[in-house]
């Protein structure tokens, strides 16, 4: 049921700050396993849902943050459009604040943007309990501090998302598949190879076996790069990438922990034992290991980019692999001049923060 | 650039309190001893403190408001930088970043007794990498060079102001800077990788990284649009992206802007993004086709330009589609540029639009404000009735496919009063954005130039909420003071105005007269 609970949302802000209570938001609880726990009040916010505008011409949807995001994107499909960052749900309750305050973003990344780039504006309450609006419903907006794009990836430390509002795009008239097998450093070259072409490439991952491309685009641009790549058209392309954007493909099927490695796309094999899933043409890669967490990070660092324990970390472990000093010292600050009291997700993101 | 030649007259006019706050009052060096302790830092020619020295840094191309600079730095490096920066913290000596100076809200102009940081001198491109599609430059690389330096792997640097031959990247960071083709490949802050920055206090930082995301916070996107408030951006990697195969762009000509702003939206509606689309009013169209003579057609009353890119055949499908859709919106003439030359012709009258309409009038002012596509009939109606009530010419350049309007208002600077008048004209403008839903700024960011009308976009909590931003980054409030953000008791007082003294120009800014 679509409903506006700001007013008591920010009644429950405003009596936590009171009380010092900190508080631990939940929208659809699909992503309780990203990030360390944040010893917390539980507070509710799926309730808070529904569109508030869509204008399919305008290509923008502003909806509350509860909102489902299965529904969301029903809504964007029946109008023939898309979240153009594919975002994954991790379950069937994810709502739109939390798919943008994790900021994660599906295979279409490295070609379309992540969930970040999408974001136009935000409304929120913060840990003064004030709400504000930052950024806007329009594409292009520079008044004032871009405070909308920074809440993406925040997991919820800067503030309650209340109103977030989205640029979406149409959907493509074609979608293919193509596979081809190789090794991985074949696939690495090969990947970024094509992406510095003009090719409607949309996503390309490797599975340890077969690389996998996805054109997306015009009907006659999609024919006639399948022509140039030329590789073998693979028939189960929309499922084959729906498990990879959900982790239901066999290879998260495991007992090991999980990495998401972020690195720069064209970085060679890196020497950390255990069972590899590229996605984002190199620049998102998925390790499954029980090497020492510092080691995975030393190496993960030393090659450009930063690891994130994702799944089945050990207990007391930080999720997000620590920024450099000078940078934690500007989320500290940043955490208090958003939430001077630390009330929201206390620990969630980074230890004391 | 632009009028800045014409009528940088002196700055004796402008006030202290143009800055709610002038930290200047508190430094603890005179000119002299900062001078001589800057010496040790930077080459002879690296300082300039004389004041015909100083007069070409006295405003950003907003030229109506100017204030001499106490002192123009120009380091060579990073480590000259920080320590240019950690001197004047020490002294509380106010700092401001510049690029080339083509900013249009006051962003560079100094408030009086500062340090001006250029970067100038910060020229080279540092790396490119073909296979990973990134370049690393120096922050005053020129946007137009980037693009020219990567062409040879068949990359390029999407965004393009129509500045870019002489806007630097660290600007556009600064700004977070669009063009014609943001639209479809995004601002600036969608093209940029990785910055560095030096802090106030001299501290070195890097945000963002070589991956495609960095852990925590997404201080990345925080600086892009900071107007050179937060940091000083002493490095940038970009994101390059493939040159597409074939680029072809449509012009159609209406005889009613309306029916043009109704056919944007049909283009959208069926599917298709274009590379670029683009808007011109008659007074816009007949100056650019004086200026530069392309073969726009003069007798319309606005023309769109639609760029569509990709691979061969599907710009070839989207052609004819989008022409149908031009001529059922009731188009009176479309033209395909016929090759690269005719293409390129097209796009130049665009590009030089602002300085085509500036030789129409002696001066005039560019307006920058975002709208929801859907009331731009209603938006231009309006301004029509504004530009009878002041009269004051205006012409319109609209980036129609992402909502971002350019009006110019034309008007004499010698004539006693004009410019007030053209202020207040450019302010019932901006309100007029907010009242359909829009912002005061789309690209060129707030400046000094829109610090009233921030008020009227944001509750005191939000501004206080913008300065706790600020203070997170530069608790001295020592880099580029005043400009962005008005503070709260400043709001309080514009809010109190009767409301037909709203737009008035404070007393403090500086006038040609
Ligand atoms: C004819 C004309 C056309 C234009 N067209 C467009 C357009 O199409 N789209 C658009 O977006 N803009 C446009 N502009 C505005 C302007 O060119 C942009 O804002 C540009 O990014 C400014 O770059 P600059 O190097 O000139 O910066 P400057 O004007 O020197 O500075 C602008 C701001 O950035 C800060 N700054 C500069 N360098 C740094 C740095 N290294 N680190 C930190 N802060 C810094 C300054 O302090 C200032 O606040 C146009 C301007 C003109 C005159």
């Amino acid at each position: 049921m679509n409903q506006n609970l700001s007013k008591q949302l920010q009644q429950q802000v405003l009596s936590a700050i009171e009380a010092n209570q900190p508080l631990q938001i939940q929208g659809g609880s699909s992503k309780n396993f990203l990030g360390r726990a944040a010893n917390a009040t539980p507070l509710e916010v799926s309730g808070h849902r529904g569109i508030i505008s869509y204008d399919p011409v305008e290509l923008v949807i502003t909806a509350r943050a509860g909102t489902p995001l299965r529904k969301l994107e029903q809504i964007l499909a029946d109008a023939g459009q898309m979240l153009p960052f594919e975002p994954p749900h991790f379950g069937l309750n994810a709502t739109l604040g939390g798919t943008i305050a994790c900021g994660l973003s599906g295979p279409s990344r490295s070609f379309c943007g992540s969930a970040r780039d999408y974001v136009l504006g935000v409304k929120l309450i913060n840990g003064r309990g004030e709400i504000l609006n930052f950024g806007g419903q329009v594409m292009k907006n520079v008044a004032g501090y871009d405070c909308s794009r920074l809440m993406a990836g925040a997991m919820g430390t800067l503030g309650l998302l209340l109103e977030i509002s989205l640029k979406v795009l149409p959907r493509q008239a074609a979608e293919i598949t193509l596979v081809n097998k190789t090794s991985l450093p074949q696939a690495l070259e090969t990947m970024n190879h094509w992406a510095g072409k003009s090719l409607p490439l949309n996503a390309a991952c490797y599975d340890g076996e077969n690389l996998y491309l996805r054109l997306s685009g015009a009907k006659t641009a999609v024919k006639s790069a399948h022509q140039l790549i030329g590789y073998k058209l693979y028939g189960n392309g929309n499922p084959f990438w729906q498990t990879v954007k959900e982790h239901q493909h066999p290879f998260f099927q495991s007992k090991l922990p999980l990495w998401r490695l972020s690195l720069p796309a064209g970085m060679a094999d890196i020497n950390i034992p255990g069972t590899w899933f590229i996605d984002w043409c190199g620049a998102q890669r998925w390790l499954l290991s029980d090497s020492a967490p510092e080691l995975v990070r030393k190496q993960t660092q030393a090659s450009g980019g930063h690891a994130t324990l994702f799944r089945r970390g050990p207990v007391d472990c930080e999720t997000f692999q620590l920024p450099a000093d000078g940078i934690m010292q500007l989320h500290r600050r940043l955490k208090q001049a958003f939430d001077p009291a630390g009330i929201f997700n206390p620990g969630r993101l980074y230890a004391g923060l | 650039m632009v009028n800045t030649e014409k009528h940088a007259t002196g700055a004796s006019a402008i006030d202290h309190s143009m800055t709610d706050k002038t930290a200047a009052t508190k430094s603890t060096l005179d000119k002299a001893a900062l001078i001589t302790r800057l010496r040790e830092i930077v080459a002879a020619d690296a300082l300039l403190y004389d004041e015909e020295d100083l007069r070409p840094y006295e405003c950003d191309a907003l030229s109506a408001y100017c204030k001499l600079p106490m002192i123009v730095v120009l380091p060579g490096t990073i480590e000259e930088v920080q320590a240019i920066m950690r001197l004047c913290y020490q002294h509380h000596v106010p700092v401001i970043a510049r690029g080339a100076g083509t900013g249009l809200s006051g962003g560079a102009t100094p408030i009086g007794g500062d340090v001006v940081l250029s970067l100038a001198k910060f020229m080279s491109i540092l790396n490119i990498d073909p296979l990973a599609r990134t370049a690393v430059v120096q922050p005053g690389v020129r946007n137009l060079a980037i693009s020219q330096a990567v062409a040879q792997h068949r990359l390029y640097y999407a965004p393009d102001p129509s500045s870019q031959i002489a806007c630097t990247i660290g600007g556009n960071v600064a700004e977070n800077s669009g063009g014609v083709h943001c639209l479809k490949y995004g601002l600036t802050v969608h093209n940029v990788r990785k910055v560095k920055i030096v802090m106030m206090d001299g501290e070195l930082l890097t945000l963002g990284g070589d991956a495609l995301d960095s852990s925590g916070y997404d201080l990345l996107a925080l600086i892009n649009g900071s107007e050179g408030m937060l940091g000083v951006v002493v490095e940038v990697t970009v994101k390059l992206i493939p040159m597409p195969d074939r680029a072809q762009v449509v012009l159609a000509a209406f005889d009613d802007v309306e029916k043009a702003g109704i056919a944007v939206g049909e283009v959208i509606s069926a599917g298709i993004i274009p590379g670029g689309l683009e808007m011109m009013d008659k007074l816009a169209t007949q100056a650019a086709e004086d200026f530069v003579q392309v073969g726009y057609p003069t007798d319309a009353e606005a023309i769109l330009l639609c760029e569509l890119d990709g691979t061969n055949e599907e710009v070839s499908e989207q052609i004819l589609i989008v022409r149908e859709i031009m001529k059922q919106c009731g188009a009176t003439k479309t033209r395909t540029a016929c090759d690269e030359a005719e293409r390129e012709a097209f796009w130049k009258g665009r590009k030089a639009a602002f300085p085509a309409v500036g030789r129409l009038a002696p001066d005039y002012y560019c307006m920058d404000g975002t709208i929801p596509r859907k009331h731009l009939p209603y938006v231009l109606r309006r301004m029509g009735e504004l530009s009878i009530e002041y009269d004051l010419r205006v012409a319109n350049v609209f980036h129609a496919g992402d909502g971002n309007l350019h009006p110019l208002i034309l008007y004499d600077a010698n004539t006693p009063g004009e410019l007030k008048r053209t202020e207040a004209f450019g302010g019932k403008i901006l309100e007029l954005c907010i009242e359909v839903g829009g912002t005061i700024t789309g690209e060129h960011g707030v400046g000094i130039e829109k610090l009233d009308q921030m008020h009227l976009q944001f509750s005191n909590e939000e501004l206080t909420q913008f300065h706790a931003v600020k203070h997170a980054f530069d608790p001295a409030g020592l880099l580029n003071p005043g400009k962005a953000v008005p503070t709260p008791k400043r709001c309080s007082e514009y809010r109190q105005l009767p409301a037909q003294n709203k737009n008035r120009p404070s007393q403090n800014r500086c006038e040609h007269l």
